[in-house]
């Protein structure tokens, strides 16, 4: 099954996204959270975003939702310090952080392959609050 | 800069001098962006410092390596990926390296920033570390390629990148936080590009021995 990394600068935006997404899953899913620095401040920590992934991983990918600024570039790191074939199958959802990560919760839930579970998480840049 | 003992003795100047500049690092950030810069990149050369003791027998290449690894995972903002990316790039160049030749320097000042670029999207002239980091490498290389000793090229690498801080104050930022200012952010000195020079200025010192 697809994993999910919820990185965020806030530990507990991370922490409370991930509540969220395992409400949804009832466990199927393994959404890890990545969030603040190793000193619990307002960051974000590419050694602890890799971490995240390996734990995500079980073989068919890893989706990982960011928030603001370094969370990209931090991310970027942490796939740098992956292993080959790990790297291979992490890829960052250009997605909203809250409303990206459930639903691609409940697509990867389905057993759904990684570009699928992206495919679905990016669509809800188009979700509507208002309609 | 020559061997990992004396690269290991100008990395603890680094950190003296970004840590003594925390509150003025932190100033500039105030107006134009999270207030942050000083007091992350304080954090992240004080985790540096400490390892320092630990790593007498360490190749050049691994003591590079261990910097960026410091500030990648304790900084915290956009600065911890950048310049943990620059130390990164540093170390792949001397990868098996025993010494820190001149061409070196201007393979890892070059490497360096096209890493900040790269891991940053970003390029001269919007108010980031760049705007101190590239004229400042271009200014190293044709110092070194004419001859200049090493000191002297790092000493005139360090004129170039603070004449790329002033320069920062006249442009609009157009990444990060600051470029939610737009025009605001004129007049302002961007925090990244005096960081670099701050690093930049305290090598040079140290290799001429101040």
């Amino acid at each position: 099954m697809v994993g999910i990394v919820i990185v965020s600068h806030s530990d507990k935006i991370a922490q409370g996204t991930v509540e969220l997404c395992e409400q949804m899953s009832q466990g199927l899913v393994k959404v890890i959270p990545a969030g603040g620095t190793s000193d619990n401040d307002i960051g974000t920590d590419a050694t602890k975003i890799e971490k995240a992934i390996v734990q995500a991983d079980s073989g068919e990918g890893v989706l990982v939702f960011v928030d603001l600024g370094s969370a990209m570039m931090s991310t970027d790191v942490a796939f740098e310090l992956l292993n080959g074939e790990l790297r291979k199958r992490v890829v960052i959802a250009d997605a909203p952080l809250v409303e990206g990560s459930v639903v691609a919760t409940v697509q990867a839930s389905m057993g759904s392959d990684l570009e699928t579970v992206r495919a679905t998480a990016e669509e809800s840049r188009e979700m509507s609050k208002l309609e | 800069m020559g061997s990992a003992q004396s690269l290991k003795r100008i990395i603890d100047a680094i950190g003296d001098a970004i840590i003594e500049n925390k509150e003025y690092l932190t100033d500039l950030d105030r107006p134009i962006g999270d207030s942050d810069h000083g007091f992350n990149m304080a954090k992240g050369f004080s985790v540096v410092k400490q390892k320092l003791p630990d790593m007498d027998n360490e190749s050049v290449e691994n003591l590079l390596k261990t910097v960026a690894m410091a500030l990648i995972s304790t900084v915290g903002g956009a600065s911890g990926p950048l310049y943990g990316t620059a130390f990164l790039q540093a170390s792949k160049v001397m990868k098996g390296k025993d010494e820190i030749g001149r061409e070196d320097v201007v393979a890892i000042f070059e490497e360096a920033t096209q890493g900040v670029a790269k891991r940053g999207k970003s390029h001269q002239g919007e108010k980031t570390m760049l705007d101190a980091l590239i004229p400042a490498t271009e200014t190293l290389k044709a110092e070194i390629a004419a001859g200049a000793p090493l000191a002297e090229a790092f000493e005139k690498a360090a004129q170039s990148a603070l004449e790329g801080v002033e320069y920062t104050k006249t442009i609009i930022a157009t990444k990060g936080r600051a470029s939610y200012l737009g025009e605001r952010s004129i007049g302002h000195q961007d925090p990244g590009a005096t960081s670099s020079y701050i690093i930049i200025d305290t090598v040079a010192k140290a290799l001429s021995g101040g």
